[in-house]
């Protein structure tokens, strides 16, 4: 299994490696005794959108998870490996896992909003970690990086479950704008929306990369070629190809990545 | 096999009568006890109602009928649920977020939780001897408003606690992640998240087990509130009676006319409970609106 295949793209290994926001190196994600994900490395580059792709129960989910600790809550989840992020393994002894998640923002599956309004799902997390600016300035700002805003100005402070699902989704996106963060991980974000609020943020995704990094796991390949400038394919655990998304769209490497996305299987 | 159209309907009409049926059913059930209680309220209106006046709630007990009073037992009844009220919700509501969010599902919850359900079905006068020996002897606390409202509250702890957990279990799990993701701790997602979107069922369980509160009578006489009390409690090192112990006693007189001021007694006893129940099921829909 080679992960850079061709001379053109070993070039990019030392652009990558230079301008890389985290590095995985020989990540091992076990649950109990099961292997979920198998001696996994490659660079997440800074202001790149990476997708994670992989028939169901691949170890994608798992994977985006221990970018940022949140697998911590899952019972028995371990991870071996390093995970570089700042110079520091995200899983180093001194690391604090509440910091690392600060940095290292998550929009999930299914749009979870708090039960509170617009407003305070946005400020609520700058405030818990000591922004003292004022707040109505950063709502605004990131309702408007999330392209929210427009049409919710006018109701800030109506209950954030009245909003359809597209708006909840790009709500929790502008909550985790909110943080600024380093890099903003992206589980199936559009999975329960409709067609039309996923283009919404798709678009959206191609604004914020250039401020942000992102990583997104991704069911849909079509997203993933649309959207994303690098695709990991991961099966049963193992990364299969990391390479520019052009290329594994267009000319994979492996034979198993090429079968998967032309369809014939997953 | 096969669908005959004509058969298909036949089994349906079946199935629509059966569904009918057990609809019935839960509604007979239902009704008959909705009928008891207005059997009873009716029986006790009837007895009671002759003597209910301004005079009578603001009397003391007295061994003339037409001069007695609920007046100390009312207050003693209001002081206690107000101490039990202090002391079991954040102890009990406490306990609950720690075992549903801090504890972990070690051997040691296991066996809290266990004992936690146990202690709901111990009788009550068990929890009066307890709160004898404890609070009125050991902690010398005295046959005081504080010792009954303690007792009290051990009483009604484990039932908060059952109800609360249960609220706590309802929160979605992706609110937490939420609030994990943007670096909160486990505390401030406890606080900020997981509490206010529990918190119309731990109401729900704190009002049912209030109200059971108001109602004991056998844990105060084990642990000796007086029943027959001239003076006001100004405080909780106090003495007292309660309305359910000044109830009890006038039941227990041969006199005809006490049994209807035990009757009138329980009239009030049921207006503060509602009363009391009408406040906290207010304070909750407020709230459940807030939080949709």
């Amino acid at each position: 299994m080679s992960q850079f295949p061709d001379p053109a793209a070993a070039d990019q290994v030392q652009i990558m490696h230079k301008k890389s926001v985290l590095e995985l190196r020989n990540v091992d994600i076990f649950y109990g005794d099961n292997r979920a994900v198998k001696d996994v490395s490659f660079n997440i580059r800074r202001n790149r959108i990476t997708a994670i792709i992989g028939p169901s129960g691949c170890g994608k989910s798992t994977l985006l998870r221990s970018l940022n600790r949140m697998n911590d809550f899952v019972e028995g989840a371990r991870v071996e490996g390093e995970l570089i992020f700042a110079n520091e393994n995200l899983y180093g002894k001194d690391v604090d896992p509440v910091s690392v998640r600060r940095r290292i923002g998550m929009v999930f599956q299914k749009p979870n909003p708090f039960p509170k309004s617009i407003y305070n799902n946005i400020a609520w997390g700058p405030l818990i970690n000591g922004y003292n600016d004022s707040t109505d300035e950063l709502v605004e700002r990131s309702l408007k990086q999330a392209a929210l805003w427009e049409e919710v100005k006018d109701r800030l402070h109506d209950s954030a479950l009245n909003l359809s699902g597209g708006q909840q989704q790009r709500l929790c996106i502008a909550r985790a704008l909110a943080m600024e963060p380093e890099v903003l991980l992206m589980d199936e974000p559009c999975s329960a929306l409709d067609p039309i609020s996923t283009a919404h943020i798709e678009d959206l995704m191609f604004e914020l990369k250039k401020k942000y990094t992102i990583v997104i796991v991704t069911h849909n390949m079509q997203q993933a070629a649309r959207i994303s400038d690098y695709t990991a394919f991961m099966e049963m655990g193992d990364l299969i190809e990391f390479n520019v998304t052009k290329r594994i769209f267009t000319r994979p490497a492996v034979k198993r990545t090429e079968e998967y996305v032309t369809g014939r299987f997953g | 096999m096969s669908f005959s159209s004509e058969q298909e309907s036949i089994y349906l009409a079946r199935r629509h009568r059966k569904a009918k049926l057990f609809a019935l059913f839960c509604a007979a059930i239902t009704w008959s006890g909705v009928l008891l209680l207005g059997i009873l309220l009716y029986q006790v209106s009837i007895d009671g109602f002759r003597w209910l006046d301004w005079q009578f709630i603001d009397s003391f007990p007295s061994r003339f009928p037409e001069r007695a009073g609920i007046k100390s037992a009312l207050v003693g009844t209001v002081w206690l649920i107000c101490l039990v009220a202090l002391i079991s919700i954040p102890v009990g509501v406490s306990t609950a977020l720690y075992l549903e969010e801090f504890a972990g599902k070690g051997r040691l919850a296991k066996i809290i939780e266990v004992n936690i359900a146990n202690l709901a079905g111990v009788p009550s006068i068990v929890y009066g001897i307890l709160g004898l020996a404890i609070f009125v002897r050991y902690l010398s606390l005295e046959r005081s408003l504080i010792s009954g409202a303690l007792t009290m509250s051990l009483l009604i702890l484990p039932v908060i606690i059952i109800a609360s957990r249960e609220a706590i279990k309802t929160v979605p799990q992706s609110i937490r992640y939420a609030a994990y993701s943007l670096g909160a701790t486990k505390w401030q997602t406890t606080w900020a998240h997981v509490l206010p979107a529990s918190f119309p069922g731990i109401m729900t369980g704190v009002i049912l087990a209030l109200s059971r509160a108001i109602g004991e009578t056998a844990p105060l006489i084990m642990i000796g509130a007086l029943t027959f009390v001239a003076f006001l409690p100004e405080g909780p090192m106090d003495s007292f009676t309660a309305l359910p112990i000044q109830i009890y006693n006038w039941v227990s007189r041969p006199q005809e006319e006490f049994h209807e001021l035990a009757a009138a007694g329980i009239i009030i006893l049921l207006a503060v409970l509602l009363i009391m129940n009408a406040t906290a099921i207010f304070i909750r829909n407020k709230t459940e609106r807030r939080l949709k």
